[in-house]
């Protein structure tokens, strides 16, 4: 935004910088679309705790970087350490948020817990928010759009099968499925199953294999997801 | 540190032990308060084991979203409900469940 489109109806020292904002909508892109109503609530207050020197607009900027270096690379790290290290397995089931700050680094800045969740040949573990958006962010980075749409929330706890079943995983009769619905300070993180024929596998091979989706558990880890070297 | 505990009598406070265990029949209150809520609605009223309790005490989040969160902490549980009875003509089999973390100020013991 430009100084001479922003215009001010409240009474304020105006003296922070106006400088390139990524959030902010470019005037000469005609393009874009005008923004929205929560988009405009969302730079009104933004800009008013700024002004009002609550927040300062680095910590904006930093609290971005955070999440951009937040992806689904770390959980898989975390998932492939969990296969070929059994005592790590342990202490990362025991306690999830522990074993990833302390083995990976992997800081939980929103001071959530984290539990994993272990599939197995009798237990299929699936995450929804049915509320909102709860989702392991530390580990994952940002959900993706359809984890946070209404149709998954709202028809994964009462049909998990055929939600499954609709990303191409079919869950045998005889197995459990536990959705495990995400509400307040937990986080989950599935641990998906290790594919059979990887027994030679490196650890950094096995990450590989280890998508977004597997570690919300609508699907397997499969050995079609191997990258190409 | 030694391996075994000292014997001494000490009175916890109010709050300090979970008031449920693992394994703890419990029934998720049916209250409709108005504001911010973590209950969804669907669970309101029904009955489900405690399988989890969460260490250590932590905020109540729907206290938290106005603010008063100081000092104010507590249990909160992983609840499991068979989703063949959480969901009348449920057509999977009946070991599916469903598991949801719950303050411990929204359950009731049945």
């Amino acid at each position: 935004m430009t100084t001479d489109t922003h215009h001010h109806d409240h009474d304020h020292d105006h003296d922070h910088q106006h400088g390139p904002n990524p959030h902010h909508q470019d005037p000469k892109n005609v393009d874009t679309p005008p923004p929205g109503y929560y988009e405009i609530m969302e730079i009104a207050v933004r800009e008013l705790l700024i002004e009002k020197k609550l927040i300062g607009p680095g910590e904006i900027r930093r609290q971005i970087e955070v999440l951009d270096s937040r992806t689904p690379a770390l959980g898989a790290k975390v998932v492939a350490r969990a296969w070929v290290d059994p005592e790590f397995k342990a202490r990362l089931l025991a306690n999830g948020r522990l074993a990833c700050e302390r083995e990976f680094g992997i800081s939980f800045y929103d001071d959530t817990q984290l539990i994993v969740l272990e599939n197995t040949d009798k237990i299929h573990n699936v995450v929804v928010c049915t509320l909102c958006s709860c989702y392991p962010r530390p580990v994952l980075g940002l959900p993706p759009d359809w984890y946070k749409a209404k149709p998954y929330r709202a028809r994964v706890v009462k049909e998990p099968r055929a939600v499954l079943s609709e990303f191409g995983t079919e869950i045998p009769a005889e197995v459990e499925i536990r959705v495990n619905d995400s509400t307040a300070m937990l986080r989950y993180l599935v641990l998906p199953k290790r594919p059979v024929g990887t027994e030679d596998f490196s650890e950094e091979q096995l990450a590989s294999l280890v998508t977004r989706d597997t570690m919300i558990g609508v699907v397997n880890v499969s050995l079609a997801n191997k990258n190409t070297p | 540190m030694t391996s075994s505990k000292p014997s001494v009598h000490v009175v916890k406070a109010l709050g300090e032990e979970p008031s449920f265990k693992v394994g703890d029949r419990v029934r998720i209150s049916a209250r409709y308060p108005i504001g911010h809520y973590r209950v969804p609605t669907y669970m309101r009223g029904k009955c489900g084991a405690v399988e989890f309790v969460i260490e250590p005490t932590a905020v109540n989040n729907e206290e938290e979203a106005f603010g008063r969160n100081a000092g104010k902490k507590g249990y909160y549980y992983r609840v499991g409900v068979p989703l063949a009875e959480l969901w009348p003509g449920y057509t999977g089999p009946p070991q599916d469940r469903l598991i949801i973390e719950i303050f411990e100020g929204w359950l009731e013991r049945t």
